[in-house]
């Protein structure tokens, strides 16, 4: 029998595409670059530190987790999802944030977000949004210090050693002039004060500035053209589907427009809404994370409306004045409910199951 | 939804886009592969009790000559496919692995591939009994892949009415050409073939569904058509998708509707076959000749010279790689397509009834598949996205892979899939849903019976 060898260890189908997760995984980081740069540029070296200890303990989580189950890290590491865990979260963090920030936050994401519930794919909510949350809870003054821009080609800009003492060692008193507010968060405030916004956005740039996303913000949320132009990367291959992006962002706009139609000097107007706050990084980057959002088309779109709506509804009603974060858990939440009304009808079967009758003369 | 469907020009819901490879053979005129020297024909070739051989071992035959019958209902006769002495009748290897009883035969050298033993019948008058017996003595079987006794096909049952035969010219497998090169040499055989079949099942017409990416199959036909005058066939291109091939998805692209769950074609009046089935008949039954050989698409990236061959039931694997330049080893080579077929358990495996196509992939390619990294399911929803049937291939992967069977069955209703294997092929965490599947099917089939 020489022509009798070890049979091949795959099955039917021999033909399969060339996605896998590592790869996905990988597209995602790169479609983030550009936005992630982007905030480098624009807060300096402080961003690069921040950035580099959130990723570091998201991986540093994962591995002990993984080692404490006995298992090989570095394979599993290599999937990429950690690493974009504690990127997502490194961008929604203040730019300036101290180190341990970072560091608790990343160990939060990968251990308490997602090694407790059985590793990738086991994950009922998104790592990332966990993490954030549990820090702005946590920790509402260090996660509500921003700074204003100071692009590293400014003089004023810290150095890599002034960078790295201000994330070591807390914000030093010598930058404390540079602190400032979110859009979101100054317009929520003077709103709070009975200051209408015609009076209270004239002093933090209009929509238009938005665009450029030089404003204060977290590390990689203001780039919203970057970040969608990111988003747009993987819609073209096809890693996301429009599906959540646009149910979102719509359902943020229609809100938005509705309100600012009738009170402008009360609600802010649809461009704000959309190019501020986590809403675009949300929107392509957060909620289309696939363990924790509906596996089915119609699912996706109402996830991505309710994710749109309670962001709208908790920035303008409710006590923070950015809502991404809380919106999304509060989906991921529903999720599995979704999945469970929203799946497709079975070939032959009606919607609950039942084997469709055989229907008399039902053809021609 | 139909509307849906229409505004998406697609024909069933979900389903996949595999790169269809056919270019190498689609072109090619059928050519035929000469005798091995020895041909090998498994007496069990399908489901139903296997034959009962009825030559001797150093008997002669003559090519075409009846071998081995059968009186269960599920099973068919086999007929020489070579004039020859008969060798052995003992344990051979056959495609998916265990040996099984064969007939062996030593052809006789420069013996000719023309049929020598029929006795052509006049079929005009016949009954539809007399033309179900007339096919279930030619020992035909479904040549798209199944290999279901045709004849046992073609019998309504008693209390069913049938009104449309659907031919299934669609051949959504990628690589595989077989049933393509058929429908554009052998339409008129083929026209033949659907006369019968319709006259056995009391059929009002018949319809052809043939992928549109074969426009030259559909003219073919169309001129067949026309050449007979016949205003109660015809022939219609259906979209490209796989897997438009399953009866399901066919009858769903051609008349809107589905087959109920656990339920034939025949609770809607219809019954399918393939075009390869119905054409081998238009020659066989005049003739009065049994099958004793099949059109086999032999190609792939290893192949030298890729093509359509006439097949000799019965030939070698190792036979018809080397008449077609393939040096290889069998892990490389799959029988049938690259979706659905299986890889070949040995070089020594027969071409037999069922098998469409022989495709030899890269070794390094299988090598590449067999080291892929399986990850985790990470609920992207692709399988989800792709599942002709509507299923929830996330879900009974993970319930498989912690053996939790009973619930794929009952709730999850894994006894719907057909394993098509869209969702193994779209998966980026590399599961082998298709196969968890299979095994799946397999635990609770014994489980039932235990």
């Amino acid at each position: 029998m020489s022509n009798t060898l070890r049979p091949p260890l795959v099955a039917a189908p021999y033909a399969v595409t060339p996605h896998n997760v590592s790869r996905v995984m990988l597209w995602v980081a790169a479609a983030l670059a550009p936005a992630t740069v982007f905030g480098f540029w624009l807060y300096g070296w402080p961003a690069v530190h921040l950035w580099l200890i959130t990723i570091g303990f998201s991986l540093f989580g994962e591995a002990l987790c993984l080692r404490l189950m006995q298992r090989a890290a570095i394979p599993v590491l290599l999937d990429g999802s950690a690493l974009l865990t504690g990127w997502l979260l490194a961008l929604s963090l203040p730019p300036w944030a101290p180190w341990w920030l970072g560091a608790f936050g990343g160990l939060f994401a990968t251990i308490i977000g997602k090694q407790v519930f059985g590793g990738l794919g086991q994950n009922l909510f998104n790592p990332a949004m966990v993490a954030r949350v549990a820090l702005l809870i946590s920790f509402p003054a260090a996660m509500t210090v921003w700074v204003a821009p100071l692009p590293l080609t400014n003089p004023a800009a810290p150095g890599f050693i002034d960078g790295l003492r201000i994330t070591m060692g807390g914000l030093p008193a010598a930058f404390d002039g540079v602190t400032s507010a979110t859009m979101l968060g100054h317009a929520k405030t003077e709103l709070s004060r009975g200051i209408d916004l015609a009076h209270s956005l004239v002093t933090v740039g209009a929509p238009a500035d938005d665009l450029s996303g030089a404003r204060a913000g977290s590390l990689g949320e203001t780039a919203s053209v970057l970040l969608a132009g990111g988003g747009l990367l993987l819609l073209v291959l096809r890693i996301i589907t429009w599906h959540i992006p646009v149910a979102m962002l719509t359902a943020i706009a229609i809100p938005a427009l509705i309100f600012h139609a009738i009170d402008p000097t009360r609600y802010l107007s649809t461009a704000s809404h959309l190019l501020s706050g986590g809403a675009m990084l949300g929107a392509f980057f957060i909620a289309t994370d696939y363990v924790t959002s509906p596996n089915t088309r119609l699912g996706q779109l109402l996830f991505g409306a309710g994710v749109g709506f309670l962001t709208y509804v908790i920035r303008t009603w409710g006590g923070y004045p950015e809502g991404v974060a809380f919106a999304v858990l509060l989906m991921n939440a529903l999720t599995p409910v979704i999945d469970r009304y929203l799946k497709p009808r079975i070939y032959g079967r009606d919607r609950r199951g039942k084997a469709l009758e055989i229907a008399e003369e039902s053809t021609s | 939804m139909k509307l849906l469907n229409f505004l998406r020009g697609e024909a069933f819901q979900r389903g996949v886009h595999p790169p269809s490879h056919k270019e190498a053979t689609a072109d090619r005129s059928i050519r035929r592969l000469p005798f091995a020297p020895q041909l090998v024909v498994p007496l069990s070739q399908h489901i139903g009790k296997s034959p009962k051989p009825i030559v001797r071992v150093g008997q002669e035959v003559v090519r075409g000559q009846l071998i081995a019958q059968s009186d269960d209902w599920l099973s068919v006769p086999h007929h020489a496919p070579a004039t020859g002495v008969i060798e052995a009748i003992e344990l051979r290897p056959s495609a998916r692995g265990p040996w099984v009883e064969s007939i062996v035969i030593r052809v006789q050298s420069g013996s000719t591939q023309e049929d020598l033993w029929g006795k052509p019948q006049d079929l005009s008058n016949a009954t539809p009994q007399e033309l179900l017996q007339a096919i279930w003595d030619s020992g035909m079987v479904g040549l798209g892949g199944a290999a279901f006794p045709t004849h046992a096909k073609l019998t309504v049952p008693k209390q069913a009415h049938v009104h449309t035969l659907v031919v299934n010219g669609c051949e959504c497998e990628p690589f595989l050409t077989c049933d393509h090169r058929v429908m554009v040499e052998e339409a008129d055989a083929l026209m033949a073939g659907i006369r019968y079949g319709m006259r056995a099942t009391s059929a009002v017409r018949t319809i052809i569904g043939v992928e549109d990416n074969k426009p030259d199959a559909v003219k073919a036909i169309q001129a067949a058509i026309d050449k007979i005058g016949a205003t109660d066939i015809f022939v219609e291109a259906v979209p490209t998708k796989y897997p438009q091939g399953s009866e399901k998805m066919l009858i769903m692209a051609l008349f809107g509707v589905e087959i109920p769950s656990g339920g034939l074609p025949v609770s809607l009046g219809m019954v399918v076959n393939n075009v390869g089935t119905l054409a081998a008949l238009g020659k066989l039954l005049p003739a009065g000749r049994g099958l004793t050989e099949r059109v086999v698409t032999v190609t792939g990236p290893g192949v030298a010279r890729p093509g359509d061959y006439r097949v000799p039931l019965g030939t070698p694997l190792k036979f018809v790689l080397e008449y077609a330049g393939a040096e290889v080893n069998s892990r490389q080579v799959i029988m049938g397509g690259p979706m659905m077929g299986q890889s070949a358990a040995s070089l020594d495996v027969p071409i037999t009834k069922g098998v469409s196509g022989v495709l030899v992939l890269r070794g390094e390619d299988i090598a590449e598949r067999e080291q892929r990294v399986v990850y985790p399911c990470i609920k992207c929803g692709e399988c989800v996205e792709s599942c002709p049937m509507g299923l929830n291939p996330s879900i009974l992967g993970m319930l498989a892979s912690r053996r939790d069977y009973e619930p794929m069955g009952s709730h999850y209703h894994l006894g719907d899939c057909f394993e098509c294997g869209c969702c193994t092929y779209v998966c980026p965490s590399n599961i082998q849903l298709a196969q968890q599947f299979r095994i799946a099917k397999q635990v609770l089939r014994e489980r039932a019976t235990a």
